[in-house]
Order: structure tokens, then C-alpha cells, then sequence
């Protein structure tokens, strides 16, 4: 076990790699009441196609979320109300890249601890379970089709991306769920879960030599093949179409702007390309910027405004949406903006506040178990450390974030998804 | 390890000061506490938004978010929130602690002076609310309370209660109605704020780890422009109603692909009452967690709902049940969520599915002292309630519970209004 202080930020990170090539990461937080444990595989939605001992797959959309729901299945009962009946709050979620199984307790975490990694890495699905969770799933897929936010979400991303699976909503649509059947899930788990492709972040009152040697008790020895992942070929530089209109029983059009951005490599370099595209995202159209404000006093983005940079192996983007009366207009400025500040650049003062602040927000959120252990659970799988932040943050100077903002000004990389009101309220 | 004081500052004037060192943030807020009813809801929403606007000192927003910036990027929400048949309006601020700034310089007093200015110094022309500020902010109020359909789950809860409670306070929602918004101009608005500010009990916040004498002055330093003299009065404990002999049926059409089915109960036990904590357990029992019984039978083992949860008001004697059910199915989803209430009525629970529900409610509770935005509204609600009682007291009163009183708290559930929305025709 390694154990890594990050002073600035209060911090000490204890580091374990299993015999089966698990990687643990413990965060101990005695002070607190709860304990929060996070198991993840790198598998997620837009994993569809893969190399498992050899062969291709072609697997239907939706099959880890699928997987995801079924997992809390044992053979002797639920895991979910196993961990409930010990007071823990349990729960799941499947992103583009990565599954997450994870609960929070105040007592018997160490008991908790083993239903966790015990279910997730034992699988127990029958024909009669996946028929039925069909129709379980069918009912979340409609209520996601029901939802606007949701919508646009992925409108933007079929106008942003030519063919990468992040198009590919995470769900699966009704259709190619009833293609799921046990075998697909079985399947799928033994190339996913295995401990190689897996990691465990525990953050909490705990003690870290306990963590492990409980980890050591429940998975299995074998640590699993390399998977290899077909995202397709490389996307363009330029989105792949200018804008979608889609609609919707919402009160005010609600849209998503979205600038396609160069992927970064895996490792540090992706932490640093983030924080460096956050401050841009700052600078053009942050809370603080002067583009924010004015688009506010003109009425065209209210407080549900937001914004965000995201990385996925093979792709990257800016987004930026919520509600508007002229979605266009917002556009229409934001691209304005962005050729503006790539022409004359930021000024000293603005860069430093903005610099300032970013880093608050980021030891802020510190304060989350989720956080810490979600985002830690991240950067391992794209090999870089999350608590490095500050070291990389004094580092990043005006220079490079005008370098992103000159790339961000091409009109190219953009696009509009918007849900009009017109399905009758 | 967390010691909270509660000191008068002023008569009607409330300070409320935890002390812990084990978040990275510390959290500010100040919030005036005021009677709901439909001719002031909207205009009581609307102040805190149009202060957020802009202060003597920093006239615009872009003012305002670079002073926030300087504070490592804080935030300063206004905020609006229903406590039963109180309505609180304020600022909730989140700051980094003082511990972790880069320059070791202490934020608290700078973060309260800015609080103070937003709320006793607004920027103002022709001795009222900027006209500006004030038509925008109405827009984005009036924006807000139509929005509200967009979220279908939340929208028939929020119909639900509109329905069932019509007539009483708590029939009102925190942002009132389109029409009262609609209704509002400058020298109306100009005139609540002043009313608010010296008529209003206030309740000042502070969660960190500045020594409560410290805090203590830092705040009082801005209380100085509060006009003194007249009385400030709590709204005080809702008033009781019966449910009707035969509940009511509301049904609305809309275009959706998914039916939300709610239910509202009156339970006839509020927090004051010495029967609560046995109504949470009722509550954990029914619908409150992964073990419930909605949970269990109408979700899982008969698969007639995506989600199907029950939820309390604390501080109003009504139960809410919650959810999504395909159309055709909501006659039969309707009659098992009853069924499920009658098991708890006629105490058809296992000693099992009662420790489940107890240690739920009690882990909920043990770690509302480790999230700081869930502890900050913990204390709003009870000094809005004028109730002292911490969540590790209610925890320690949630474990004495028998099943006797759960058993006769469940029997005092009475079914009031069930609201469908279903899709069109």
C-alpha cells in the first residue's frame, strides 16, 4: 500500500494494486459518520463493440445499463435489499465509459463492503429475470423519452458526432433491448468485470488495510484479458451537422450548444486538456464572463443556464444549454464571443480570477464522497491522478487557454439541438 | 466534533452556527422567514432574485460574480423554499474554508460583508428596484413557474398537493402562481422587501470552521441596516384538515408517453407531534426505501410501475405517493398502492421489514451531519418551526419506536386526492 499527501488540499490518498491487478484507492476520512465504497468497470454505454479472446462482437444498444440493473440479482435473492436491510443506501449508474455500483453506510461497512464486490462480480441471470426487466427498462427508456432535457442531450450529440457510440443513447432504445437476452449479459460481464478492467475507491471513516484485505476475500484470483474497443475511425474536426429541432409538450424551447473538441491522450495530458477546457469554457461563456451577463440582461439565458467540457476515449466536447426563448441568438453570441477572444485574447486580471475561482470550485467539491471516489474511480482508467489538480493548475497559463479558445472559434465545430414547445401541453 | 449554537442576535433575529473542521467549504446564509399565502408567494420569490441582481457596491452581475470570484469562486443562491406553511427566502453561500485559500487569507468576513450588501444594499434607481432588474426577473420568475411541466414526476406531485390542499396555505406553491407573478411591479415589489426586512423573523446560517464568537460578529456586522422596532412574528404550525369521506380524483390529459399516478395522504402527524419519528418509520415502511413495500410489490414483484416511492412533509400532516405507470395499468397500480397501505394499517409487516425501515431512517439522519447543504436545510426547517431538536436526537427517538406506534401512526393515514396524468387521446 502507497499512501499520497496532497497537502494543499488536505489530502492523503492510500494506493493498492491486488495480486488479480485490482487498483484500490482509499481516502479516510475518520471525522465523518459515513462511509461511501465505489466499484467500477470500464464499460459503459458506448461499448458496444469489442475483441473478447479473439473474436469481434457486435453488441445491441443498451447492454451495460442492462447489465447494471441485472447484477443486483443473486442467486438466493437482491443485493439492493441485502444492503438496505443493513442500512445502506445502494445504488447504480451506467455512463458512455464506465458502470458504477456503489453504496453509503454508517454501520457494517465492512459486511457491505462484500455484498458489494460480491455481487457485482458473481453474475446470476435467468431467461425469466432478463424477460422481465425488459419490460422494467422499457418503462425507464419511455420516461427518458418523455424527458427534454434527455432529448437534446443526445439531439446534440448525433449533430455533433459522425459516427462515435456516444450518439447511442445509453438506455438502448425498446428495440434493441428485446435483442438482450442472459447469454449477451453473461457475456459481456465475463469480458467487462474482470479485475483488471475494474477499481475500487472507498472514501470514509474506514480503514484502508481492512478495505483491501476484504477485497482480497471476496474477488476472484484470475485477473482478466486486455479488451480491446472499436469506437469507430477518428472523427472530423467539424460537427458532423449544424443544428436539430425536435418537439416537445416544454413550456420554453430548451436547447444544448455544443462545440466538438480534439480528444487528448490518455494519462496527465487529459487532466491538464480539462482544466484547461474549463477555464476557457470560463472565460467565453462562464458565470463570470461578460458574454454571461449580457446574454442574462437580454433575457436569452436565465439560472438554468449551464455548461460543461466532457472527455470520453475518442471523442470530446463543450456543452452548453438550458432554456431560451431564441436559442439561435445564443449562438449567434457565443461564436461571436468565441472569435472575439480568439483574436484579442484574455486579459491578465480576468485569467487570474478565473483561475482562482475554478480551483475553489474544484477543492469544494472535495466535500463529496461521491465526488472523490467517482472521479478518482475516472482518472484510473484514464491513467492520470485526480488529486494532482492544484500542482497542474498553477502551471496553466493565459497562453494556453487562448490557445484553446482560438481552436474553440471555428464555426465548424459547432451545433444546435433544440426542443420547441409544439407536443400539446 | 460538531457543536452547534443557536444565539439571538436581535430580537426575531437568529444565529445558527455549526462548527466542524471536516468540510473544505464553510456555508453562509440568511434567510427571512415568512407566511405562505397566494397574495405574496410570488412577490416574496421574486426579491431575492432581483437583489441577486446587483448592490450599490457591485452594480451588475459581472460585478457581482468577479467579487464571488475573489472568494475562490463562491457562490451566493438566492433561495426559495417551503417549510409546511412557511415560506423562507434568502441566500444560501458556499465559500472555501478558510484553511484551504492559496494565500492563507481569511474569507468568512469578506463572504458576510458581501451577503449583507446583497441584502440590505441593493442597487436601486429612483429610491426603488432597478426597473430593469425587476421586469427581467419577473420574465424569469414567470418563466419558472411554467417550466414546472416540464418535469412531469415533479409536476403531479406539485398538482397533487395544489388539488388536495386547495384552500389552505400549503395548497400554495414556494413561487406562488403565473397570475400573482404576473401581477407584480416595481413599487409593489419595493414596498414587500421593505415590509420583509422589517417584519420578518430572520434566520442567519453559518456551517464551518470559524469559532462561533467569530462568527457571531462577522454577522452582526451587517445586521446593522436592519430596521429594529417593530415585532417580528413566526408564521408558526400549520393548521389541520380531515381528508374527505370519499377521495378526490383529478385527472388531467397531456402529451406524454408515460403516466404519473400521485397520491396524497393526510397523515395527521406533524413534526411537533410526539408520534413523528413513529410516521417516519411508517413512511420507510410504505414507500420510503428499497425495502418498502411500494418498492418491493407494486415495482419489483408485479413490475406495474417504473418508480413508486412515498414521501413526507415534515412539517405539514401529508403523505405523497409517487408514480410512473403506463396507462393502462393505472387502475391496477392504484389498487395494489392502497393495498400496500392497508398491510401497514393492519401492521402485516415483519419485525425484519421494521429494522430495514429503522435503520434507513436512521442512517439518513446520522448523515445529515456529514453533507452540508442537507444539515443547512435540516436547521432551516426546524427554526422555521421553532423546534431545537438535532438529527442525532430524532435518530435516538427513531430507535425507541415499537410497533405498536407504528401500527397506530399508520392507522391515523387517510387517502385525500389522487391525481392522474395521463396521455391524450
Amino acid at each position: 500500500m502507497v499512501s499520497k499527501e496532497y497537502p494543499r488540499i488536505g489530502e492523503t490518498m492510500l494506493h493498492a494494486r491486488l495480486e488479480n491487478g485490482l487498483h484500490i484507492y482509499v481516502d479516510q476520512k475518520p471525522e465523518f459518520q459515513k462511509s461511501y465504497a465505489f466499484f467500477a468497470a470500464n464499460y459503459g454505454g458506448m461499448d458496444m463493440k469489442f475483441r473478447l479472446d479473439g473474436v469481434w462482437q457486435d453488441t445491441p444498444a443498451g447492454v451495460a445499463h442492462f447489465l447494471e440493473h441485472k447484477m443486483f440479482d443473486t442467486e438466493d435473492g437482491n443485493a439492493l435489499q441485502d444492503l438496505a436491510a443493513n442500512g445502506a443506501s445502494p445504488n447504480a449508474f451506467t455512463s458512455s465509459a464506465m458502470t458504477g455500483y456503489y453504496f453509503e453506510s454508517t454501520e457494517k461497512f465492512y459486511e457491505n463492503l462484500k455484498i458489494l464486490l460480491s455481487f457485482v462480480s458473481i453474475p446470476w441471470f435467468t431467461r425469466e429475470s432478463v424477460d422481465k426487466e425488459q419490460g422494467i427498462i422499457g418503462q425507464e427508456i419511455r420516461m427518458v423519452e418523455d424527458d427534454p432535457d434527455n432529448q437534446v442531450f443526445y439531439a446534440l450529440m448525433e449533430c455533433l458526432f459522425d459516427h462515435h457510440p456516444i450518439r447511442v443513447p445509453i438506455a438502448g432504445t425498446r428495440e434493441s433491448i428485446s435483442h438482450i437476452t442472459a447469454d449477451t449479459l453473461y457475456a459481456c460481464h465475463k469480458a467487462f468485470y474482470t479485475p483488471s478492467n475494474m477499481v475500487l475507491t472507498v472514501a470514509g471513516n474506514v480503514d484502508a488495510k481492512r478495505v483491501i484485505e476484504t477485497a482480497r476475500e471476496i474477488l476472484p484470483r484470475e485477473s482478466g484479458g486486455r479488451i480491446e474497443r472499436d469506437y469507430g475511425t477518428e472523427e472530423r474536426g467539424k460537427a458532423a451537422a449544424p443544428g436539430k429541432q425536435l418537439r416537445m409538450a416544454v413550456s420554453t424551447p430548451i436547447f444544448q450548444l455544443g462545440c466538438k473538441a480534439d480528444t487528448a491522450p490518455a494519462g496527465e495530458e487529459r487532466l491538464r486538456r480539462q482544466l484547461v477546457s474549463e477555464l476557457a469554457c470560463e472565460a467565453l461563456l462562464g458565470t463570470s464572463s461578460p458574454l454571461y451577463a449580457d446574454l442574462y440582461r437580454k433575457g436569452l439565458i436565465n439560472k438554468n443556464f449551464g455548461y460543461g467540457f466532457e472527455q470520453y476515449p475518442g471523442c470530446a466536447l463543450l456543452a452548453a444549454g438550458g432554456e431560451s426563448r431564441e436559442p439561435e441568438a445564443v449562438r449567434g453570441a457565443v461564436l461571436a464571443e468565441a472569435q472575439r477572444l480568439a483574436e484579442r485574447g484574455l486579459e491578465e486580471a480576468f485569467f487570474q480570477r478565473l483561475k482562482r475561482s475554478g480551483y475553489g470550485a474544484r477543492v469544494r467539491a472535495l466535500n463529496s464522497f461521491e465526488t472523490i471516489c467517482i472521479e478518482q474511480a475516472q482518472a484510473h482508467f484514464a491513467g492520470f491522478e485526480y488529486l494532482r489538480f492544484p500542482e497542474l493548475y498553477a502551471d496553466i497559463g493565459r497562453e494556453h487557454v487562448e490557445e484553446c479558445l482560438r481552436r474553440l472559434a471555428d464555426p465548424e465545430r459547432w451545433a444546435l439541438a433544440v426542443v420547441r414547445p409544439g407536443g400539446q401541453a | 466534533m460538531i457543536e452547534v449554537t443557536r444565539s439571538e442576535l436581535l430580537p426575531g433575529v437568529h444565529l445558527t452556527a455549526v462548527h466542524t473542521k471536516k468540510f473544505k467549504s464553510s456555508v453562509l446564509g440568511l434567510q427571512f422567514l415568512l407566511p405562505l399565502q397566494e397574495e405574496t408567494a410570488s412577490l416574496n420569490a421574486l426579491v431575492p432574485m432581483v437583489l441577486r441582481r446587483g448592490t450599490r457596491e457591485h452594480p451588475d452581475l459581472e460585478a457581482l460574480s468577479a467579487a464571488l470570484d475573489e472568494l475562490y469562486g463562491g457562490s451566493l443562491e438566492p433561495m426559495v423554499r417551503k417549510k409546511g406553511e412557511t415560506q423562507c427566502v434568502g441566500f444560501l453561500g458556499s465559500f472555501l474554508d478558510d484553511a484551504y485559500t492559496l494565500d492563507g487569507a481569511p474569507l468568512l468576513e469578506r463572504a458576510a460583508a458581501l451577503l449583507g450588501e446583497v441584502v440590505f444594499h441593493p442597487y436601486t434607481s429612483a429610491g426603488a428596484f432597478c426597473p430593469d432588474y425587476t421586469s427581467q426577473e419577473k420574465t424569469n420568475l414567470i418563466d419558472r413557474i411554467r417550466a414546472q411541466i416540464n418535469d412531469k414526476r415533479q409536476y403531479a406531485q406539485l398538482r397533487v398537493v395544489e388539488e388536495m390542499c386547495a384552500g389552505e396555505r400549503f395548497g400554495v406553491d414556494k413561487l406562488g402562481s403565473e397570475a400573482a407573478a404576473a401581477a407584480i411591479d416595481c413599487a409593489a415589489l419595493w414596498t414587500r422587501y421593505q415590509e420583509m426586512l422589517r417584519l420578518a423573523p430572520v434566520e442567519l446560517y453559518y456551517c464551518g470552521s470559524a469559532a462561533p464568537e467569530r462568527v457571531r460578529q462577522a454577522l452582526s456586522a451587517i445586521l446593522a441596516e436592519l430596521p429594529q422596532g417593530a415585532a417580528r412574528t413566526a408564521p408558526g404550525r400549520p393548521a389541520r384538515r380531515q381528508a374527505p369521506d370519499v377521495p378526490r380524483l383529478v385527472e388531467e390529459a397531456m402529451d406524454v408517453t408515460q403516466g404519473k399516478l400521485s397520491l396524497g395522504l393526510r397523515t395527521g402527524i406533524d413534526a411537533w407531534d410526539a408520534d413523528y419519528p413513529a410516521l417516519t418509520l411508517v413512511n420507510a415502511i410504505y414507500g420510503g426505501t428499497t425495502t418498502s413495500k411500494l418498492f418491493l410489490n407494486v415495482r419489483e414483484r408485479l413490475s406495474l410501475c417504473y418508480y413508486a416511492s412515498s414521501g413526507l412533509m415534515k412539517y405539514k400532516d401529508v403523505m405523497l405517493v409517487s408514480s410512473g405507470v403506463e396507462f393502462d395499468r393505472v387502475e391496477q397500480a392504484k389498487t395494489e398502492i392502497l393495498a400496500q397501505l392497508d398491510q401497514c394499517r393492519t401492521g402485516a409487516f415483519g419485525e425484519e421489514e421494521l429494522e430495514w425501515a429503522r435503520r434507513s431512517v436512521v442512517s439518513s439522519l446520522t448523515t445529515t451531519l456529514d453533507a452540508q447543504g442537507r444539515l443547512e436545510d435540516y436547521w432551516l426547517g426546524q427554526s422555521a418551526a421553532g423546534l431545537t431538536e438535532a438529527p442525532e436526537e430524532l435518530a435516538r427517538r427513531v430507535e425507541q419506536v415499537t410497533r405498536e406506534q407504528v401500527v397506530s401512526a399508520a392507522q391515523k393515514l387517510k387517502l385525500d386526492t389522487v391525481y392522474f396524468l395521463k396521455g391524450k387521446e
